[in-house]
């Protein structure tokens, strides 16, 4: 065991993931000599050289397209935007191949690649560094969609997604990189995609959050406790696309009532879609609708405004009081 | 059938005027009054210290992370000088020289690297877009102005900003093609201070030079010394006469070298000698163009003593406005985010306005966040 924080939790899976498999490959703007412009790719270049660690022109289709190729063609390439507020620039990429490719040739071809990017708000960052728009890949058949929430889980995931078979999106917080530290095992793990996990256990309400956004979730939570002697369950969803509506549908099937937080917009996010599988699947548990705590559906404001559009704590026990009162 | 090489009508040319020790090509010298000489410099004097305050600032948590500007101040003032008044301008981010000169305040930039949007609305009278952080991608608008323009058939001209690294992008390549398949009155500056933020331009393409790639889209293309502001007003003039007369868009290569870090979150150390900069450090074009006025008896120690002094009271109250306004009431509240989604706010929208005033009304939080001081954060842009 080693405590680290997810930064460290990410840079460990690619060292590991590097030395396990020759067939794995780092690409993206800044990767190499620099270490990527949040260092999560420390110690690569020095350890695996030019031809594994590569830097590229700055260009993010060119990235992605060539490393599609490279997938097609039997590696694993791993790609770093940036910024995920520049991964639209190799969108289509994502959407008219690397998500069409095993459909396409009928299961003869495949891409297994990941796509890693920094998302969300919170670091006084400019525009287009803030934003939390995983829900287009959601809505992307072909594509799954990872979000780490804290470093053990990150490094599993990230195992998990080099080695599935298919084309992978990994958004990391990049405000919790180096928020906090935590226990990481020292044997490599995986977590299963498609597999949340109930971060904390509860009876009274069920709460469901991911990425960024499980933090001020998780406080709520413990707010509600001291304050008002509610239990709840909070579920951290981890993978977004195909995500675990058995683990949520449990669960609020045992709660009665539900409260998703995500700091992505509201319409049309995840959030809506986890109400519509409640409503196919529970509805008729349910004791109050459920609600939404998100990001709102205007840009991501610039940093002196930032606080105020991301769910905190008390925008979480809000929504969680107006659901159990209702 | 044979084998034979194709003739193209392009040649290249390298275009310097200024050399670094402040020498004159005298039959290189384009016709510029001493008011206009002074002009030039000022600007980019007034960059230079605004840009040296802004680290400070950066450093003292009063705005947040920046590209610098410092020793691209001949690039942006050297080019955007030619414009008209009635001319459209297109940058990326680091024109800060020319953005000031074309009557951008200075407290208005400010505000856009500490976190407010009010930083990015063009100032009333001109006609420039804000800056833009998807780098190549406003190539393409410009291309799009310039194209409006032919339309419209006015005879106006576009000058737009790109880096050595953005040249990659496929809107680069997208936008030359355009505006030369148009013939489009645009100019486009690369700005090539052979970084992008660690990739140095070797890996970032085989050509020798990026002017080169103007032959290929069949434009004019010229590569001129970015560190020598006379050079880069001698080619953007030529560019733009020829624009005007509809000979469509021109591709200028300036030449420079970024000696700060990429941004204040930036550690150069990480990839490139100290060594190497320090030799451009001494290329650069303020202290060169102020030896060429001096020789010339444009402005003798005093006068340039003046100058300082005028442009630090300048910053100074520009700083304390920019401070100013990031405490007002106005600026600082937040329910701003909301007001310009469109024309007319949405039902849905408006709900959520709502939910948020009476979220800060019950917490009666999120005020004074705007103006408070925090560590620098190590993102990058
Ligand atoms: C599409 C896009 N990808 C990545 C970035 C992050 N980024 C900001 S500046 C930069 C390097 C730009 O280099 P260059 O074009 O040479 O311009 P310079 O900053 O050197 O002036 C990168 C990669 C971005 N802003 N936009
Ligand atoms: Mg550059």
């Amino acid at each position: 065991m080693t405590q680290m924080n997810m930064a460290k939790a990410i840079n460990l899976a690619l060292h590991e993931a590097m030395t396990k498999d020759k067939r794995v490959i780092v690409m993206g703007e800044d990767v190499g000599q620099d270490e990527g412009v949040f260092r999560i790719t420390e110690g690569l270049h020095a350890k695996f050289g030019d031809t594994r660690v590569i830097d590229t022109p700055l260009a993010e289709s060119g990235i992605v397209g060539t490393a599609i190729g490279m997938a097609l063609y039997g590696l694993k390439p791993i790609c770093e935007i940036q910024f995920a507020g520049f991964d639209y620039y190799n969108y289509h990429q994502l959407e008219s191949h690397a998500a069409r490719f095993r459909n396409r040739t009928r299961g003869r071809l495949s891409v297994p690649m990941v796509m890693r990017a920094p998302y969300g708000a919170g670091i006084r960052a400019i525009e287009h560094h803030s934003e939390s728009r995983e829900a287009i890949y959601a809505h992307t058949p072909g594509l799954k969609v990872v979000i780490p929430s804290g470093p053990r889980n990150a490094r599993a995931l990230l195992h998990s997604a080099i080695q599935d078979p298919d084309p992978v999106i990994y958004y990391e917080p990049k405000a919790v990189y180096r928020l906090f530290k935590e226990e990481v095992p020292d044997a490599m793990e995986t977590l299963p995609i498609g597999q949340a996990q109930v971060a904390r256990k509860g009876k009274d309400i069920t709460l469901v959050s991911y990425g960024a956004s499980l933090r001020p979730t998780l406080e709520a939570a413990e707010l509600l406790e001291e304050e008002d002697g509610v239990h709840a369950e909070v579920i951290d969803l981890l993978t977004i696309s195909p995500f675990d509506a058995a683990t949520i549908v449990e669960s609020v099937s045992k709660t009665g009532r539900c409260v998703v937080v995500h700091e992505g917009p509201r319409t049309c996010g995840i959030g809506a879609e986890i109400i519509a599988r409640i409503n196919e699947n529970a509805f008729l548990y349910l004791e109050a609708p459920v609600k939404r705590v998100t990001g709102f559906d205007c840009q991501v404001p610039y940093f002196s405004k930032e606080r105020a559009y991301l769910p905190d704590a008390e925008r979480v026990l809000e929504g969680c009081r107006a659901t159990l009162s209702f | 059938m044979p084998r034979k090489p194709i003739d193209l009508p392009f040649k290249l040319e390298y275009l310097s005027v200024l050399d670094e020790n402040a020498e004159l090509d005298k039959k290189l010298e384009p016709k510029l009054t001493d008011d206009e000489l002074k002009t030039l410099y000022r600007y980019m004097l007034k960059a230079r210290r605004a840009d040296e305050r802004m680290l400070n600032m950066q450093r003292q948590g009063r705005i947040g992370t920046f590209p610098q500007a410092s020793g691209h101040e001949a690039i942006s003032m050297g080019s955007i000088f030619c414009l008209e008044k009635e001319d459209w301008l297109v940058p990326a981010y680091r024109e800060l020289a020319g953005m000031l000169y074309r009557g951008w305040p200075l407290e208005t930039i400010l505000l856009y690297w500490n976190g407010f949007e009010e930083g990015a609305k063009v100032p009333d009278g001109i006609n420039d877009l804000p800056m833009c952080v998807p780098v190549a991608s406003q190539l393409l608008h410009a291309a799009g102005i310039g194209m409006a323009m032919n339309i419209q058939q006015e005879k106006k001209v576009v000058l737009t900003f790109f880096g050595d690294g953005s040249s990659s992008e496929g809107d680069c390549h997208e936008a030359l093609n355009f505006a030369a398949v148009f013939n489009a009155p645009v100019v486009f500056i690369c700005l090539n201070n052979q970084y992008a933020i660690s990739v140095p331009i070797a890996k970032q393409m085989k050509n020798e030079t990026v002017a080169q790639r103007a032959i290929a889209y069949g434009m004019q293309g010229i590569r001129v010394d970015g560190n020598d502001v006379l050079a880069v007003y001698t080619a953007t003039q030529e560019a733009i006469a020829r624009a005007r007369k509809g000979e469509g868009p021109t591709l200028i290569e300036c030449l420079t070298y970024r000696f700060t870090p990429h941004t204040t979150a930036d550690d150069p150390k990480r990839y490139r000698s100290e060594d190497e900069s320090k030799k451009w450090h001494l290329r650069e074009p303020l202290l060169r163009f102020a030896k060429f006025l001096k020789n010339k008896g444009i402005m003798n120690d005093e006068q340039k003593i003046a100058i300082d002094a005028e442009i630090d009271a300048e910053i100074k109250a520009a700083v304390a406005k920019a401070e100013e306004l990031a405490k007002s009431e106005e600026l600082m509240d937040p329910l701003r985010m909301f007001d310009y989604s469109f024309a007319d706010m949405p039902p849905f929208l408006a709900e959520q306005r709502q939910e948020l005033a009476d979220h800060i009304a019950k917490h009666k939080k999120h005020k004074k966040e705007a103006g408070e001081k925090k560590a620098p954060s190590p993102a990058q842009i």
